[in-house]
């Protein structure tokens, strides 16, 4: 699904990512890992096409096409979705109205009419079930006046609606309490299908506990330094990420 | 001979047209005398500092226009809100059409200017009201001097008018350019309640310059909500001026909705004699290409216990200027006074540009007023948001830009009213979102 192949990245001159080789098929977990500016959620921002990150080398191969010169919106048309570690906030527009226009902007790019106002009440209905999200949430503006946990449990509502073949989930788990994340993490769990993929970007391994990852990768220095099986998250976990720095620097 | 001369001397066959025996002869020879001595304003004047009027005044207005024309209701529906019951006092190209229009006089004053200035029983309210808060700056003495026609409202206590009124000026073209000058005059007694949308449109591209002047009067509880809709054809310019006086415990509203036009100039001035008095003016101003907008307010806080409330939104595009120019003054003996002004502008041009500029001048010194303006560009980091939804980037922008403005039509009270702003910002901005805004 997702070839990421020697992919670096800078911003303002700045160079963030040193070379992320990184392959993602359809029904895998990966999880990202890493210190605190090692470049994961600069990746997340260039895989998802923002516009102040440029790739300067390498390329992102996605269902066997090159998205380096694809639009954000073009990205989310073929199903590329990020989950925002800092959702913004959209005063005056709402939950619902917020969600009509991305559901009607996707399938307009695909040259599908707007979907019919009875089919649009009911998947929302649907997927705010699964993420127990309140009625009354849906008429506020978007993300305005939200906890931190009602932040990210909209982002993982958008996500349900949209269905994404690829999400990519920036540092979700932060700033949620353990009855958030697992409802977070049960959405997440119930959208899972063979067909479709998730990028779990983390610091910690508190999410991975819900989410069981099939790949875990450690990345430092804008590279994959280590890759792994659900283990090393829980190795990470108990001895931090120095003793990967010096294995690197060895 | 230039505009000013003409208009000068336009007068005399002005005054012999209306009734020289009339009250207001006297406030009208006074008036064409201040305006020949001061001229148009100029950009050595500092409320006009950064508005020029000289392209706009080069035109040869038609002074005097034609009155016939074949205006029928379909041909300006569109302009009206028609989806609710209102009354309406339409003219066109500065005559009353009464076939358009649907006035009152059942039990309050719903009325023309023109039967107000010559009738005998309205000689009271003219006397009492009529140029008494206008000021007598250039502009408005022109107007004064040349005032004839307009709306004429007079309802009286404890009345709720339970449709809001429509006045609307209709320019049609017929002649090359015309210079229109309607005056309004608008008493609201004790306790009673009133709702006004205001619009000024021309039917074709020709050029029309409108010098409009509103009086105001907010007598002890009344209420009353006044909202400009400006959305005319490129070559129309306006320069309306309204002055507000209102008496104690009253609340009176001002929302000024700009995206058309060529120059566009509001003078909005409110006076507060009383206390416990609540004003609020706020605005929306979309604009593009070379398109000019000038918001010049006044509050002038008289007494203890008031408030006021400022909130302009600007939004720049193209080649397009803004002017905002705030003016609160805070008396001595305005104690006790909370005024809130906020004047916040995107541009979304390289080439747009915006002069905003607060002025408080505060003499009391137990009050509370704050201030507060921003020039800023739409946020990246949102943009980015949306379109990972896959919102494209102009709808993405639209959004953006539509809730920067939204705050300020929530306090709206005409579901319908605020229905069609919400479709001309959808307009304006070059979208359909796939939702009512």
């Amino acid at each position: 699904m997702l070839k990421i192949k020697n992919l670096h990245a800078s911003v303002e001159d700045k160079t963030i990512l040193r070379g992320i080789n990184l392959e993602v098929k359809a029904g895998e977990v990966h999880a990202i890992m890493g210190p605190n500016g090692s470049g994961k959620s600069t990746l997340a921002s260039v895989i998802a096409g923002k516009e102040e990150y440029e790739a300067t080398e390498g390329e992102i191969i996605f269902e066997g096409q090159n998205i380096d010169e694809l639009a954000a919106e073009e990205r989310a048309h073929k199903g590329i979705f990020l989950s925002f570690q800092y959702p913004v906030e959209i005063p005056g527009v709402s939950v619902t109205n917020f969600m009509k226009t991305a559901i009607n902007a996707t399938r307009k790019a695909k040259g599908l009419d707007d979907m019919p106002a009875k089919e649009m009440l009911k998947l929302i209905r649907e997927k705010s079930e699964l993420l127990e999200i309140d009625r009354k949430f849906l008429s506020r503006s978007l993300n305005q006046g939200f906890s931190g946990g009602e932040k990210k449990r909209n982002e993982i509502f958008q996500m349900a609606i949209l269905e994404p073949k690829l999400a990519i989930l920036d540092e979700t788990d932060s700033g949620l309490d353990i009855d958030a994340l697992r409802i977070v993490a049960n959405g997440v769990n119930k959208l899972k299908s063979k067909d479709n993929a998730v990028i779990i970007i983390t610091h910690y391994q508190r999410l991975l506990d819900y989410i069981i990852p099939d790949f875990v990768h450690v990345i430092h220095n804008g590279k994959i330094v280590k890759s792994g099986g659900k283990e090393l998250a829980h190795e990470l976990e108990e001895k931090g990420y120095d003793w990967i720095k010096e294995e690197v620097n060895a | 001979m230039d505009l000013k001369e003409k208009l000068v001397s336009s007068f005399l066959a002005f005054e012999n047209q209306v009734d020289v025996e009339a009250y207001v002869h006297g406030i009208r020879t006074e008036a064409i005398k201040t305006f020949e001595t001061n001229g148009f304003p100029s950009k050595k004047d500092e409320a006009w500092k950064y508005t020029s009027l000289n392209k706009i005044l080069k035109q040869d207005y038609s002074v005097f226009p034609k009155h016939e024309n074949d205006i029928e209701y379909r041909d300006v529906k569109k302009y009206l809100i028609h989806d609710i019951d209102t009354y309406k006092i339409i003219f066109i190209d500065g005559k009353y059409s009464s076939h358009l229009s649907e006035t009152t006089h059942d039990g309050m004053d719903i009325c023309l200017m023109s039967a107000a200035l010559s009738k005998p029983k309205y000689r009271l309210v003219i006397e009492n009201y009529f140029n008494n808060v206008a000021t007598k700056d250039s502009l408005t003495s022109l107007n004064t001097a040349f005032s004839s026609e307009g709306a004429f409202i007079h309802i009286p206590k404890n009345k709720l008018v339970s449709k809001p009124i429509q006045i609307v000026h209709f320019s049609t073209g017929n002649e090359s350019a015309v210079l229109l000058q309607p005056r309004n005059l608008i008493v609201v007694d004790e306790n009673s309640h009133l709702q006004i949308i205001e619009r000024h449109q021309s039917l074709t591209d020709n050029p029309v310059l409108t010098n409009s002047v509103t009086e105001i009067f907010a007598n002890k509880r009344a209420i009353v909500d006044y909202y400009k809709v400006q959305n005319d054809n490129e070559n129309a310019s306006l320069i309306d001026s309204t002055f507000i006086k209102q008496r104690q415990e009253s609340h009176v509203s001002a929302h000024t909705f700009t995206f058309g036009g060529n120059l566009t100039r509001n003078n909005l001035n409110f006076y507060q004699h009383g206390e416990r008095i609540d004003s609020t003016l706020k605005g929306i101003t979309i604009i593009g290409d070379k398109q000019h907008v000038d918001h010049n307010t006044l509050v002038h806080h008289i007494e203890p216990n008031c408030e006021s409330h400022q909130d302009y939104k600007g939004i720049f595009g193209d080649s397009s200027t803004g002017v905002f120019n705030g003016k609160v003054l805070v008396d001595k003996e305005a104690q006790k006074t909370n005024a809130f002004q906020a004047n916040n502008n995107i541009l979304i041009s390289d080439k747009s540009s915006i002069n905003t500029k607060p002025q408080l001048e505060i003499f009391a010194d137990d009050v509370k007023c704050s201030h507060g303006c921003t020039i800023g560009q739409l946020d990246d980091d949102a943009l980015f948001y949306m379109k990972t939804r896959g919102i494209p980037e102009k709808e993405a922008k639209a959004l953006l830009m539509y809730a920067f403005a939204n705050n300020v039509l929530e306090s709206v009270k005409i579901p319908e009213l605020k229905a069609r702003i919400n479709k001309l910002i959808a307009n304006k901005l070059g979208v359909d979102i796939g939702f009512n805004l």
